[in-house]
C-alpha cells in the first residue's frame, strides 16, 4: 500500500497499482508495479526523451518536472507521481514547435551528443519559471545536478541566459495557451 | 578559381547550427534504446568477483530453470576465437587475447556468463543461480611489479596471438632511438624525473547499450552505441564465426563515447544471446557495470631524462613509459606509442630515445580514451619543460618558444613511430603555435598576474602555469573514409557516409564541407551516417580523424558530383564546363547566365541523357597534420586545506580552418573540462583485492556546472594544405593540457611539484609538509 498525501490511498491489486499521472498536460491512466520507477514507467509509455544515465540519482539526465520542480525520475516510484503533474522534455516543445529554451540551446551550440540535454533543459525551465533573469552563478547552481561530459558547460550556461532573454520577449508578446504534444503525436491542450 | 583551394567560404568556417541539435534538444532524436522492439529480451552479464581466478566449472542448470529465462551462455557455449575488442583497422595492432566470455577471470568485472530472459527480474534471478567454481589465483596490481620475474602470469593461455612477452605480462613493446652525439654530452643541464598517471574513465552519460535482433530476412541487426560501426560488424563476424554479409550494424544517435565506444564490448555477447534465443535482446549496462567492466584510460609510469644547453636548446630527450593495460590488451601498443609519437616531435632534440612497454595487471581493461597516450605523455613532458626552464633560469614560455617545432620542420619521430607500426615522414605544413602562445598569454593576463603574484601573503596563494601541445589528425596510411552524394530533383543532396557522429557534430561539419563544394546551403544536404548496409565504409570516429580524413572524403565526393553537375549545366547554359561556378543553389556561367540546380537535376533525371548525378569518393591520408595548442591555468592553492581551485583556464588551439567554429569551441571546451576534472578529482580507486570501490558518479566525481572554472577557448586560424578547406583535427588535443598546466601552476603558487595526479588536497598538503 502506498500512501500519497492528499491524493488518496493507492492499493496494489495482483501486484499492480492503478495510477493516474498527468503527463505533459494529459491524464495518463497506468498500471504500475509498486516498485516501478517513474523513469521506467515514462519510457515504457513512449516518453523516450527521459534518459537513463546512472539510475542512481547522480547524473540528472532523467530529470522531469514534478509539479513544476525538477525531480529525478530514477529516484522515485511512478506511484509517487499519482495525480501529480509530470512534464517531460516532449511536453516542453517539439521540433515543429520548440520551446524558447530548446531553441536557445540550439542557437548557443549547447547541444553536442544531446543525451543530457532533456534533463538540463527542464532544470533550466524550472529555474527560469522562478527567476526570469538569472545571473551566471544562478544558472550554474540550477544546472549543477545535470552532468554533461561533452561541452564543458560553457555554451549551456550561455544557452540558459539566451533563453531568459527570448522568454522575456515572448512573455511581453504572447498570452496564448501553450500547445503540448505527446510523444505519440496527439496534440493535447 | 579552383573550388578545392578556396579560402573564402560561404558555408565552411561559419557558425552553422548543428543539424541534429533541435531534435536532440526536444528529446525527439532516437538513441540506441529509444525504440520499442517487440519481444525484446533483457540481457545481463555475470562478472567475476575475483581479480585472478581460473574457472574450474560453471553450472548453469539452476539458472536455466528460472521461469522466463531463455538462455544462459558461458565460455563453453561460444566459439573459442581469440580476438581483440579494440575497434581498430584490420589487422589490429592489439593482441588477440580475449574470448567473448573467458574461461579465466583476469579482473574483478571480467565477464563469466550471459543471460537472456523475458524480464529483468528473471535475468537477475538467473544470474544469482549460476554456480561458478573458481580456483583463485594470486593477482598482480602494480604496473612495474607485473613485469618482474616470478610475477603471476595473467595470460598463460597458449592460443592468444601477438603478445610479445606473456611470461612477463608484457602485452606491447616498442623502442626507438636517434642519436646525433653522445647522450648528454652537449647538455649543460640534465633533469631526470619520474611521473605517474592514474586510472580514469570516459563517463559518457549514455552507458554502453546494444540491441540485437534478426530482421525478416534472417540477418542479424545490431543497433548499438558505437564509434566504430564497421569494426563492430567485422569483429562480431570474426568472434562468432558469422559471414559479414549476415550482419548489419546501425548507429543511431550516440550519447558520447570519448574512446570508450571504440571498443567492441557488448555487441558480440548480445549477438550471441540473439543467436541462442532467436529473439531480440538488449544489454544496457548500469553505471556501475560501465565503470567496472568497460574501458579506462591507461595509467602510466613515465621517466623523462632530458638535457639542454645553457642557451635553452634541448639536446637530449629520453622517454620511458610503462602503460598499464589491465587484464586485456586493447590499444596496448598504439596508446603507448602515441605517448611518444605525439609528444617527442614537439621539441627538437638531437638525441631522442623512446622505450615503451605496456603490461597486463589484474585490473579493469584500458582502451582508447580521448588524448590516447598523448595526455599521459604531455603531463610528463610539459612538467619536465618547466623543471628544465627553472634549472636553466629561463622563462618557461620563452624556453618553449625556443624549442617547439615550426612550419616546414619535420621530426625523425614522425617516420619512426606510427600507430602500432612505422609512421610517415612529414613536414609541418601549418603551425599556429606562436599565435596560440601570444593570444593565450594575453587572454589569461600572464604578465600582469605573474608580477602581481610575486608578493603574496596569507594561506591562499595563486599561480600560473602553461603547456604547449600537439596531437595528430587521423592515422596516416591506415585510416580510410568514404562518402557518397546523390542529387535530388530540388537540388538537394543525400550525403551518405560511414563517418560516425557520436555527438561530436561530424554530421554537421561534413554537410558544411559538401555544401561549400556544391554551392548550396547546409539545409540542402541530407545526412545519413554509419549504417553498414546503407553507407560506404569509414574506420569510424577515433584518432582525431573525422574532420581531416572523412572531411576529405566528403569533399572529394562533392567534387565528383560537382563535375557531373557542371557537365549538365554546360549544356543547359551553352557554356564550357570549366567556366561554370556553383553558388547560391545555381550553376552560373561566365557569361552571367545561370540555371537553378533543380533544373540541372531534373534535366539529368528526366529530360536528357538521363542519369543519376552521384559523387563517390574515398580518402586515405599520407600525413597526419598536428593541431597545436597552448594552455594556461591560473590556480589558487589553499595551503591550509590543500584545495586547488582553478580560477581561470585559457586554451588557444590551432585546428587549421575551423569548419564550424561553434562546434570546434565546444569540442575543445569539453576536452579541457574533462582534463581539469581528471587533474583534480577523477580517479578509479580499487580495494586490496582489485575491486573498484567508487563505481558511481557519487563517488567518482566528474565536474558539474558548479565545479567548472571559467573556460575560454581561442581558435587560432591557420590553413592546413592537406586538410579539407584547411582543416585539422580538434577533438582530442584539449584534454592533454590541464594535467601539466595545473601542475605547473601549483608549483608557481606554492613551490611544490606534484608528479602523480590527481592533485587532491591530501597530496598537496603532504607535499607542502615535506617542503617545510
Amino acid at each position: 500500500m502506498t500512501r500519497s498525501k492528499g491524493r488518496g490511498t493507492l492499493k496494489a491489486v495482483n501486484g499492480k497499482i492503478d495510477v493516474v499521472l498527468n503527463v505533459n498536460g494529459k491524464d495518463l491512466a497506468l498500471q504500475v508495479a509498486p516498485v516501478e520507477y517513474l523513469l521506467d514507467a515514462l519510457r515504457r509509455e513512449g516518453f523516450k526523451g527521459v534518459k537513463r544515465g546512472c539510475d542512481n540519482g547522480d547524473c540528472g539526465t532523467c530529470t522531469v518536472l514534478l509539479d513544476g520542480k525538477p525531480a529525478l525520475s530514477c529516484m522515485m516510484f511512478a506511484a509517487q507521481a499519482h495525480r501529480r503533474s509530470v512534464v517531460t522534455i516532449e511536453g516542453l516543445g517539439t521540433p515543429c514547435e520548440p520551446h524558447p529554451i530548446q531553441t536557445a540551446f540550439v542557437e548557443a551550440g549547447a547541444v553536442q551528443c544531446g543525451f543530457c540535454i532533456p534533463g538540463m533543459v527542464l532544470s533550466a525551465k524550472a529555474l527560469l519559471d522562478e527567476n526570469p533573469d538569472p545571473d551566471e552563478s544562478a544558472v550554474r547552481h540550477a544546472l549543477d545536478g545535470n552532468l554533461c561530459r561533452c561541452t564543458g558547460y560553457v555554451k549551456q550556461v550561455e544557452a540558459v541566459r539566451l533563453a531568459a532573454k527570448k522568454m522575456k520577449k515572448t512573455a511581453e508578446r504572447k498570452s496564448a495557451p501553450t500547445i503540448l504534444a505527446s510523444p505519440r503525436g496527439r496534440l493535447v491542450k | 578559381m579552383n573550388v578545392s583551394d578556396k579560402r573564402e567560404f560561404t558555408v565552411v568556417n561559419q557558425r552553422v547550427l548543428k543539424i541534429d541539435s533541435l531534435g536532440l534538444a526536444c528529446g525527439a532524436a532516437l538513441f540506441t534504446d529509444d525504440v520499442d522492439v517487440r519481444g525484446l529480451l533483457v540481457g545481463r552479464l555475470l562478472y567475476s568477483p575475483h581479480a585472478h581466478a581460473r574457472i574450474r566449472k560453471i553450472d548453469a542448470k539452476a539458472a536455466k530453470a528460472v521461469p522466463g529465462v531463455l538462455a544462459v551462455l558461458t565460455h563453453e557455449d561460444l566459439p573459442r576465437v581469440r580476438h581483440t575488442t579494440a575497434g581498430q583497422g584490420y589487422p589490429e595492432p592489439s593482441p588477440y587475447d580475449t574470448l567473448i566470455l573467458n574461461d579465466k577471470a583476469r579482473y574483478v568485472g571480467d565477464r563469466v556468463a550471459a543471460v537472456a530472459a523475458e524480464t529483468a527480474e528473471a535475468a537477475k534471478e538467473a544470474l544469482s543461480k549460476i554456480k561458478v567454481d573458481y580456483e583463485v589465483l594470486t593477482p598482480v596490481f602494480d604496473t612495474m611489479e607485473a613485469m618482474k620475474e616470478g610475477a603471476p602470469v595473467i595470460h598463460d593461455e597458449t592460443d592468444s596471438k601477438n603478445i610479445p612477452d606473456a611470461r612477463h605480462n608484457v602485452c606491447a613493446k616498442f623502442d626507438f632511438e636517434v642519436k646525433g652525439s653522445e647522450w648528454f654530452s652537449e647538455a649543460d643541464v640534465v633533469v631526470d624525473q619520474w611521473y605517474k598517471t592514474h586510472w580514469a574513465q570516459h563517463c559518457a552519460i549514455e552507458p554502453h547499450v546494444t540491441i540485437t535482433f534478426f530482421d525478416a530476412d534472417g540477418r542479424l541487426v545490431i543497433r548499438t552505441s558505437t564509434q566504430v560501426p564497421f569494426h563492430v560488424r567485422r569483429i562480431v563476424a570474426q568472434s562468432l564465426k558469422l559471414p559479414i554479409k549476415s550482419i548489419r550494424v546501425v548507429k543511431p544517435r550516440i550519447g558520447g563515447g570519448f574512446g570508450s565506444k571504440q571498443e567492441i564490448v557488448l555487441e558480440p555477447v548480445c549477438a550471441a544471446l540473439t543467436l541462442a534465443t532467436r529473439r531480440p535482446v538488449k544489454i544496457e549496462l548500469t553505471r556501475k557495470e560501465t565503470f567496472i567492466s568497460t574501458r579506462t584510460r591507461h595509467p602510466a609510469v613515465l621517466r623523462i631524462k632530458s638535457g639542454a644547453r645553457r642557451d635553452g636548446a634541448i639536446t637530449d630527450a629520453h622517454m620511458e613509459i610503462y602503460c598499464d593495460n589491465g587484464a586485456y590488451g586493447p590499444h596496448s601498443l598504439t596508446v603507448m606509442m602515441c605517448a611518444g609519437s605525439h609528444t617527442l616531435p614537439m621539441y627538437q632534440a638531437g638525441n631522442t630515445r623512446f622505450i615503451g612497454r605496456t603490461v597486463y595487471t589484474n585490473l579493469p581493461v584500458a582502451g582508447a580514451y580521448r588524448g590516447y597516450g598523448a595526455t599521459q605523455g604531455f603531463f610528463a613532458w610539459e612538467s619536465q619543460m618547466d623543471l628544465m626552464a627553472e634549472k636553466l633560469g629561463m622563462d618557461p614560455v620563452e624556453f618553449r618558444r625556443k624549442n617547439y617545432i615550426r612550419l616546414g620542420e619535420g621530426s625523425p619521430v614522425f617516420k619512426a613511430m606510427g600507430e602500432g607500426r612505422e609512421g610517415v615522414e612529414q613536414k609541418i605544413a601549418s603551425c599556429g603555435m606562436d599565435a596560440c602562445f601570444d593570444k593565450g598569454l594575453s587572454a589569461i593576463g600572464w604578465r600582469e598576474k605573474k608580477e602581481r603574484y610575486k608578493s603574496q601573503a596569507g594561506p591562499k596563494r595563486r599561480g600560473l602555469g602553461c603547456a604547449g601541445l600537439m596531437q595528430g589528425s587521423g592515422i596516416p596510411e591506415v585510416d580510410m573514409a568514404s562518402a557518397s552524394l546523390k542529387m535530388n530533383e530540388d537540388g538537394s543532396f543525400n550525403l551518405h557516409m560511414g563517418a560516425t557522429d557520436l555527438g561530436t557534430g561530424s554530421d554537421t561539419i561534413l554537410a558544411q564541407i559538401a555544401a561549400e563544394v556544391l554551392g548550396v546551403g547546409v539545409q540542402d544536404i541530407i545526412v545519413l551516417s554509419s549504417d553498414t548496409d546503407l553507407t560506404p565504409f569509414d574506420v569510424g570516429a577515433y584518432a582525431s580523424s573525422t574532420t581531416f580524413i572523412s572531411g576529405n572524403a566528403v569533399k572529394k565526393a562533392a567534387l565528383h558530383a560537382r563535375e557531373q553537375i557542371v557537365k549538365v549545366a554546360a549544356k543547359i547554359l551553352d557554356a564550357k564546363a570549366e567556366d561554370i561556378d556553383l553558388k547560391d543553389g545555381k550553376a552560373v556561367a561566365k557569361s552571367g547566365r545561370s540555371c537553378a540546380l533543380s533544373e540541372v537535376a531534373n534535366t539529368a533525371l528526366y529530360y536528357h541523357d538521363q542519369h543519376q548525378i552521384m559523387g563517390v569518393a574515398s580518402h586515405y591520408a599520407r600525413t597526419s597534420p598536428p593541431p597545436f595548442a597552448a594552455h594556461f591555468a591560473e590556480v589558487e592553492v589553499d595551503t591550509e586545506t590543500g584545495q586547488v581551485t582553478v580560477l581561470d583556464y585559457v586554451a588557444a588551439v590551432d585546428c587549421g580552418t575551423a569548419i564550424n567554429p561553434t562546434l570546434a569551441e565546444g569540442q575543445n571546451d569539453g576536452a579541457v573540462l574533462n582534463g581539469i576534472s581528471y587533474a583534480l578529482a577523477e580517479e578509479m580507486a580499487f580495494s586490496p583485492s582489485g575491486a573498484m570501490t567508487n563505481a558511481s558518479f557519487r563517488d567518482y566525481k566528474i565536474f558539474s556546472t558548479a565545479d567548472a572554472p571559467p573556460l575560454k577557448t581561442i581558435l587560432v586560424p591557420t590553413y592546413e594544405p592537406n586538410g579539407p578547406f584547411g582543416a585539422k583535427s580538434v577533438s582530442e588535443i584539449g584534454i592533454n593540457g590541464p594535467l601539466p598546466a595545473i601542475a605547473n601552476a601549483i608549483y608557481d603558487a606554492v613551490g611544490v611539484r606534484l608528479f602523480a595526479p590527481p592533485f587532491t588536497p591530501d597530496k598537496v598538503l603532504k607535499a607542502l609538509k615535506e617542503k617545510r
